[in-house]
């Protein structure tokens, strides 16, 4: 029982220290110049100077910040969207491959106009995120919608359920559970998208960091800023995963 | 509370229903008595739900006429519960007509004992059994002030002894909450337990080819000697009484 229970939490633990061990291996035996791969002691130090600084602290801030924004308000407009589009054939039609083509569009293409638009700043950035998240948001509600079973709706009419009250009792519970696996596949596209656009929109961020890190040829400072890119993007995705254990949307994952 | 009905909650005239070129009931009449259990069955494919989604307003017939009284509420084969609402929840829809709080709790408990299920009033549809969820489906359309129960195979995607205990659960619950009841199954022998008529669907087109009153009291057991007179007529009606064949 035990050794079952303890497996999840070493076995992971077990191949991160022999991953360090390769990487520490790789540069004590010099196989690459230590400018182009940076050892772990390197990086530790770039970790503690990064931080000693209060840069890190700073940018991480101004990521986070960013993509709550621009992920914000792509949810507050791509999830009525697709609830709306989920209930209307012909918008359906209308609206699908316009949303489909932009879904296919990467979020970088529209860099230039973001720069244009919006200067630099906080502002393009989150032009960026919106765009990335907005278009996969819509779909996938629109898709939950349009795939509820008829016989809750049925249900819904025989008690009398209409307008508004349908809507926030029975459409939004109905698709809530693929309403967060939307979210979390899209957090997940946002947090990718932040540091490309924040390689060219702006002056500060991890995005900012690693492009900065480049500059100055500092890949043990590039290194450390994807450490935490990694953790910070693994940390948020666990706690939106607390999500799916919310009572009522436990059907959705357990049938 | 039941007493604004007149005797004939459910007239049926004249309704002939098709879909496209196809001639699901043709010239179809019936009446349905308050309190009475009438169970219609028939070949598959006949049109016993097109006939229940008539009765129940969610269609209109190509033509002839409906009239119901009340209100009337379904219980379908599965997944009439709402998944994100816990059994308490799920009935509390039933109830939505009380606005009382204290009277709408008192009800709900109620109707919770009334299906044994006090234990699970805060378990979700995909936490129970079949069975179980099928009681929570029948304490739902019970509650509050509905008349007419319409039910399209409540109980088919139950196994067989699960199937005979809601049998005896639906008998035993309309007896504390008399209601008037249309239910449609393929299975004779539900029909000769629990109707007090029953009626024989035709082929495509469909029209009502035999009525059967069955008098004996409720609950009868398989081997009451009425359940199987109505069920030996019903097959003979049927064209499946191999012993006459």
């Amino acid at each position: 029982m035990t050794k079952s229970n303890t497996l999840p939490f070493v076995l992971p633990i077990v191949v991160l220290i022999g991953f360090l061990s390769l990487w520490y291996l790789i540069t004590y035996i010099n196989l690459f110049p230590a400018y182009a791969l940076p050892s772990p002691g390197d990086v530790l130090n770039s970790f503690r100077e990064e931080l000693l600084s209060g840069r890190l602290v700073n940018d991480i801030i101004a990521s986070l910040w960013r993509v709550a924004v621009g992920f914000s308000i792509a949810s507050i407009l791509g999830i009525p969207a697709g609830l709306w589009l989920g209930q209307k054939l012909n918008a359906r039609h209308a609206f699908v491959p316009m949303l489909n083509f932009f879904r296919f569009l990467s979020p970088l293409a529209w860099i230039p106009f973001a720069i244009l638009w919006f200067h630099i700043g906080d502002k393009p950035a989150i032009f960026l995120i919106f765009m990335a998240t907005f278009f996969p948001l819509a779909l996938a509600t629109m898709v939950a919608v349009a795939s509820i079973p008829s016989i809750y709706f049925r249900v819904a009419q025989d008690y009398d359920y209409k307008g508004v009250e349908l809507l926030t009792k029975v459409t939004f519970p109905a698709v809530l559970p693929q309403i967060i696996t939307a979210l979390r596949v899209s957090y997940g596209i946002s947090w990718v998208v932040i540091v490309a656009a924040e390689m060219v929109g702006c002056q500060d961020g991890l995005g900012y960091g690693i492009w900065e890190a480049r500059n100055g040829l500092r890949l043990d400072s590039a290194v450390c800023y994807m450490i935490v890119i990694g953790l910070l993007g693994m940390g948020i995705d666990r706690l939106l995963a607390q999500l799916t254990k919310l009572r009522g949307v436990r059907w959705g994952y357990e049938r | 509370m039941k007493d604004k009905l007149s005797n004939c909650p459910l007239i049926v005239e004249k309704v002939s229903h098709n879909y496209g070129s196809i001639g699901v009931l043709y010239d179809l009449n019936l009446k349905v008595y308050a309190g009475e259990v009438v169970v219609l069955v028939g070949p598959s494919g006949c049109g016993k739900t097109t006939l229940l989604n008539l009765l129940s307003g969610h269609n209109e017939p190509t033509s002839g006429s409906i009239r119901r009284e009340g209100i009337i509420r379904t219980i379908y084969q599965h997944d009439g519960l709402f998944p994100w609402l816990t059994v308490s929840e799920n009935i509390f829809i039933g109830l939505r007509s009380i606005h009382n709080t204290e009277e709408r709790t008192k009800e709900l408990h109620e109707l919770l004992m009334l299906i044994h299920m006090e234990d699970f009033k805060n378990h979700y549809p995909h936490q129970l059994s079949g069975g179980m969820r099928q009681r929570v489906e029948l304490a739902r359309v019970l509650a509050g002030d509905s008349d007419i129960l319409l039910m399209d195979e409540p109980f088919s995607a139950l196994d067989y002894q699960a199937r005979l205990r809601m049998r005896r659960e639906l008998n035993r619950l309309l007896e504390t909450r008399p209601r008037t009841v249309v239910f449609v199954t393929h299975d004779i022998e539900e029909a000769a337990q629990l109707a007090d008529r029953v009626l024989v669907l035709s082929k495509r087109p469909a029209s009502i080819c035999r009525e059967l009153k069955i008098t004996a009291p409720r609950p009868r057991g398989l081997t009451d000697p009425a359940v199987i007179t109505a069920m030996t007529e019903i097959l003979t009606e049927l064209g499946l009484n191999t012993e006459e064949a």
